[in-house]
C-alpha cells in the first residue's frame, strides 16, 4: 500500500524457482529497509476466521501464501 | 586611432570566443541535470481519477482480506468491529468466545475501543500511516487501505499497534454520541442479518 497511490503491485513470482525467490526476497528486505510493515492474511486454524500475520523475516512467510501486503508503519496520529 | 580600437576589439573577441563557447556549453550540459535533480519542475499533471481508482483497488483487497461479516460490514456501516484479545480483568478470562473489549475502525480516524456487552466507551487511539518513502509530498493512504492497515496491525499484533497510538478519552476526534448511535447500527445490522451471536472475535 503506497500513500496517495494505493495497491501497487512490487514483485511477483513463483517462489519455488531460485531466479524468482531471490527476486522477492531482494524486494522484501527492500520495503523492511524502508520502514514498512508486511503482513500475510492468514486463516485462523481453530476458529476459520481470517487475521493477519506480521512477518519481519522473508522465512517468516508462511509456505501456502499468495501474497505480502507492505503498509507504512503505524504511528500516533 | 579609431581603426586600431576597432582591430583591438576584434582580437579580444576572437581571443575570448573560445572560453565563451567553453562556458556555454557547461552551462548547457549542467542545466537538465539540475532540473531533474531538484525536483521543483518534477510535477505530476493531476489524475482526477487517481484517488477514486485507487479507493476501489482498496476496496477489492480490503474484501479480499476480511472476513466476509467484516466485509459487509464495513460495505453496509462504513466501519469494522475488531475483538480485543486480552481480558481487561480476572473475571474476563473465562468469557470463552465473548471478548471483554472491542475496537471500531474508521477510515482516517482513530480507533475507539468500547465494551461490548454495555456500549461503554473506553478510549480513542490516534493512528496513522505516514509515507516513510520521502516522495511526492504528504499523501495518505485510500479509505479502505486505511482501514485494511489498521485491521492487519490489530489482528497480527494489537499491543505494538496500540502502543504507538496516541490515546484519549473517547471525545477528542470522535464525538461520543456519533461513536453511541454508530454501535446502535451495528446491533441493528447484526440483528437484520440474524446474527445471534453476541461479537464474534476477529481472532479468538
Amino acid at each position: 500500500m503506497k500513500p496517495g497511490h494505493g495497491e501497487v503491485l512490487l514483485a511477483e513470482g513463483d517462489p519455488r524457482v531460485q531466479e524468482d525467490e531471490e527476486r522477492l526476497i531482494e524486494e522484501f528486505r527492500r520495503q523492511l529497509d524502508e520502514g514498512m510493515w508486511a503482513a500475510v492474511p492468514v486463516r485462523n486454524p481453530g476458529s476459520g476466521r481470517r487475521e493477519a500475520q506480521m512477518v519481519k523475516e522473508y522465512a517468516d512467510i508462511p509456505p501456502d501464501s499468495e501474497r505480502v501486503i507492505f503498509f507504512p508503519r503505524a504511528s500516533g496520529g | 586611432m579609431l581603426l586600431a580600437l576597432l582591430a583591438l576589439a576584434l582580437v579580444a573577441i576572437v581571443l575570448a570566443a573560445p572560453i565563451a563557447l567553453r562556458r556555454a556549453a557547461e552551462w548547457r550540459a549542467r542545466r537538465p541535470a539540475r532540473s531533474s535533480t531538484s525536483g521543483e519542475l518534477d510535477l505530476e499533471l493531476y489524475d482526477p481519477g487517481r484517488e477514486r481508482r485507487a479507493e476501489q483497488r482498496a476496496r477489492e483487497l480490503l474484501r479480499s482480506c476480511v472476513n466476509a461479516e467484516e466485509w459487509g460490514m464495513y460495505r453496509d456501516l462504513g466501519f469494522i468491529r475488531v475483538a480485543g484479545r486480552h481480558a481487561r480483568r480476572e473475571i474476563d478470562r473465562g468469557r470463552g468466545a465473548r471478548p471483554a473489549y472491542a475496537y471500531l475502525v474508521y477510515p482516517h480516524k482513530p480507533i475507539v475501543a468500547y465494551v461490548p456487552e454495555t456500549g461503554q466507551l473506553l478510549s480513542e487511539y490516534c493512528v496513522e500511516f505516514p509515507d516513510l518513502t520521502g516522495h511526492g509530498g504528504r499523501h495518505r493512504l485510500p479509505a479502505s487501505d486505511d482501514v485494511l492497515a489498521k485491521w492487519m496491525a490489530l489482528t497480527s499484533d494489537e499491543d505494538r499497534v496500540i502502543r504507538r497510538a496516541n490515546m484519549h478519552l473517547v471525545g477528542r476526534q470522535l464525538d461520543p454520541a456519533r461513536v453511541r448511535r454508530d454501535l446502535w447500527r451495528l446491533a441493528e445490522w447484526e440483528r437484520r442479518r440474524g446474527n445471534r451471536q453476541q461479537v464474534s472475535p476477529s481472532r479468538r
